[in-house]
């Protein structure tokens, strides 16, 4: 079986004056159901190699295969809907639409591939909110919701589609200890209990820990790759 | 789409104020072109039934557009004739009667034949310089332009006796005399003979009010010496569109000069279409004005936005989707603004509808703003203000839809 993620040579460099290179030749593969940190000091290029691997964001150089398919070719409108039905984004803030309900936001990834009709979108939406313990918030606007609940709707909202693969930019990073436990644990949760891959960007090293994998990059450049030795824990 | 349509109502809806303003900017050009519209669609209209109603459609004269060819012109490919001395035609229509048929054989419509000299009335030593027309007042009904325009005495008056005239009311004033006087008629032949005046006729245009008379056909005839000659046949048509076909038809087979309203008018009708550029030009740029205020609030939106912009975009939203949101933004307030400005327009039409004044300086008397109601006006004014909305939404759509999402996620975060 052929990865979700495989990368070779993957290089993204800054068309400054002075070129500014963010990701210098990263070669991994990452497989389904895995658990996978991506570690570093600030400005290793963790979240530019996220974005890359997001289809946010066009390498400069080297191929990135995504289900087997070669994302090079594609244009604009072809990486987003890879991104629609393939990937499910959370970041470090939650960036939820602030005029919808978490039900609405939930819904828009949903809406917008058309694939269930209406009532099936929002009936999933308040499924989706329910599993991730927000069973009484679901017509709360994001305003109205605590930093924890916000990032468990954006959870929800990066699953609407049931993509393969949930990217996560620092999800814990601007939540207390309690609201970082109940993400992480729900990120793990994904891994285990439903299958997806999971890639977290983190500079939390006790976090990255307890993930099945930690890929380490120091200025844009993979310097360590390990793997758990056991099944990665919850 | 129904999503994109939701995000941009809440968009729009999220600035309440500044919408209303765009929106009210929209209404308000609108609202003003339509009146507008009607105001000069009215005017014009007015022109057009004046001249429909007070020239005959197409004047068939005794006059030719070319001079006659010479019988050796026709025969020859190169002549060279010189020191010709013309044949003096008898002037008049040849063969009238034959004409006159056949014409009334397929116009549809009314013929009339006249005959029009030059002539002067004189009254108590007053001479006034006059265009004498002879007419059959049976036939003459149907094409005159002075019936119905009678401020004393009526057009059936000239039937009763075969010395009544009638004249325009600005004449007779030159003359000073009035209903029931008897003025000499002396034409050109030097041919002269007493008319009682039996009607007064007011018209508004002031060549004919002070100018002309009109006796029956036969006193004319005698006046010019040309028993039983026309050299004119006027023709109202039931459709005064048909005009230029009628006169082409009559004039290929008669071979006299045949004058369609069209062609008589032709320098009015051109500045009618000057006209209507300029209003429509004016349209435009009150439009343009407009735009700028969507220009404003969609711009505006797009920065504000610019964070949930990338958002969706890294949810699985193209560049195409969110230009098709700033697009549909821009379109839905100029929508909402011509709604508004219908209402607006409307409003404004029927209050100039109202307006009510008296003019009596010459000319038909205008008491009211001529003003027409053509729903043409309220889709052209809408046509225009969505499609600058449309323009307005698109430039800064393009602008939002190209950002990188990467910069503005990096700069969130």
């Amino acid at each position: 079986m052929s990865a979700l993620i495989e990368a070779e040579g993957l290089t993204r460099i800054l068309p400054e004056v002075v070129p500014v290179t963010l990701v210098e030749d990263v070669t991994l593969a990452i497989g389904t159901r895995e658990f996978v940190a991506i570690t570093g000091p600030s400005g290793s290029g963790k979240s530019s190699l996220l974005y890359l691997l997001g289809l946010l964001d066009r390498p400069t150089a080297g191929t990135l295969r995504l289900a087997g398919e070669d994302t090079a070719p594609m244009n604009e409108a072809a990486r987003a809907a890879h991104r629609l039905a393939l990937i499910g984004f959370v970041f470090q803030f939650h960036f939820l639409l602030p005029e919808f309900t978490a039900r609405e936001n939930v819904e828009i990834p949903m809406r917008r591939l058309g694939r269930l009709p209406r009532e099936r979108s929002r009936a999933r939406a308040g499924e989706l909110l329910e599993s991730l313990g927000l069973a009484g918030h679901v017509d709360k606007r994001p305003d109205q919701l605590s930093g924890g609940q916000r990032q468990r709707v954006a959870v929800a909202r990066a699953l609407a589609n049931d993509p393969p693969l949930v990217l996560a930019d620092e999800p814990t990073g601007s939540l207390d200890s309690q609201s970082s436990e109940q993400v992480f644990a729900i990120l793990a949760d994904l891994v285990r209990e439903r299958g997806k891959t999971v890639v977290a960007v983190t500079h939390d090293l006790e976090l990255a820990a307890r993930m099945g994998r930690r890929i380490h990059l120091v200025d844009g450049r993979l310097v360590s790759d390990e793997r758990a030795a056991g099944p990665a824990p919850g | 789409m129904r999503l994109i349509l939701d995000i941009a109502v809440t968009h729009i809806a999220g600035r309440g104020r500044q919408t209303l303003v765009a929106v009210l900017g929209v209404a308000v050009g609108v609202g003003f072109s339509i009146a507008m519209a009607a105001l000069m669609q009215g005017g014009q209209d007015d022109l057009i039934a004046k001249l429909v109603d007070t020239m005959p459609h197409v004047e068939i004269t005794d006059d030719r557009r070319q001079p006659p060819t010479q019988p050796a012109e026709a025969a020859f490919d190169a002549v060279a004739i010189a020191g010709l001395r013309p044949r003096e035609d008898r002037r008049g229509i040849i063969n009238p009667t034959a004409a006159f048929t056949w014409l009334r054989e397929w116009v549809p419509g009314r013929v009339a034949a006249s005959l029009e000299t030059q002539g002067v009335i004189r009254y108590l030593g007053r001479d006034v310089g006059a265009t004498v027309v002879g007419i059959e007042p049976k036939a003459e009904r149907g094409v005159s332009p002075i019936i119905g325009n009678f401020v004393q005495g009526s057009f059936e008056a000239l039937g009763a006796g075969g010395n009544n005239a009638v004249i325009g009311d600005r004449m007779a004033a030159r003359l000073g005399a009035g209903m029931g006087d008897t003025v000499t008629v002396v034409a050109a032949t030097g041919q002269s003979r007493g008319f009682k005046i039996a009607g007064l006729f007011h018209t508004g245009i002031t060549a004919r009010d002070e100018h002309e008379v009109y006796v029956l056909l036969k006193s004319a005839q005698i006046l010019d010496e040309r028993i039983n000659v026309i050299n004119q046949i006027r023709i109202k048509l039931d459709d005064p569109a048909a005009a230029p076909a009628a006169a082409r038809r009559a004039e290929a087979r008669l071979g006299y000069k045949s004058v369609s309203w069209q062609e008589a008018n032709r320098q009015i009708l051109e500045a009618v279409v000057v006209r209507n550029v300029i209003m429509y030009t004016v349209v435009a740029a009150i439009m343009l004005v407009a735009g700028f205020g969507i220009f404003n609030i969609i711009s505006t939106i797009t920065h504000e936005k610019a964070r949930d912009i990338a958002i969706m975009k890294s949810l699985g939203f193209s560049r195409g989707d969110m230009q098709r949101l700033f697009v549909l933004e821009g379109v839905a307030i100029g929508a909402a603004g011509s709604a508004l400005g219908w209402l607006l327009g409307f409003a404004l039409v029927y209050a100039l509808s109202l307006v009510h004044f008296e003019l009596s300086a010459g000319g038909r008397e205008l008491t009211r703003l001529p003003i027409a109601w053509d729903p043409l006006h309220y889709a052209i004014a809408a046509g225009f203000a969505v499609a600058s909305a449309a323009v307005a939404g698109y430039l800064p759509a393009r602008r939002a839809a190209r950002q990188h999402p990467v910069d503005i996620i990096r700069g969130a975060s």
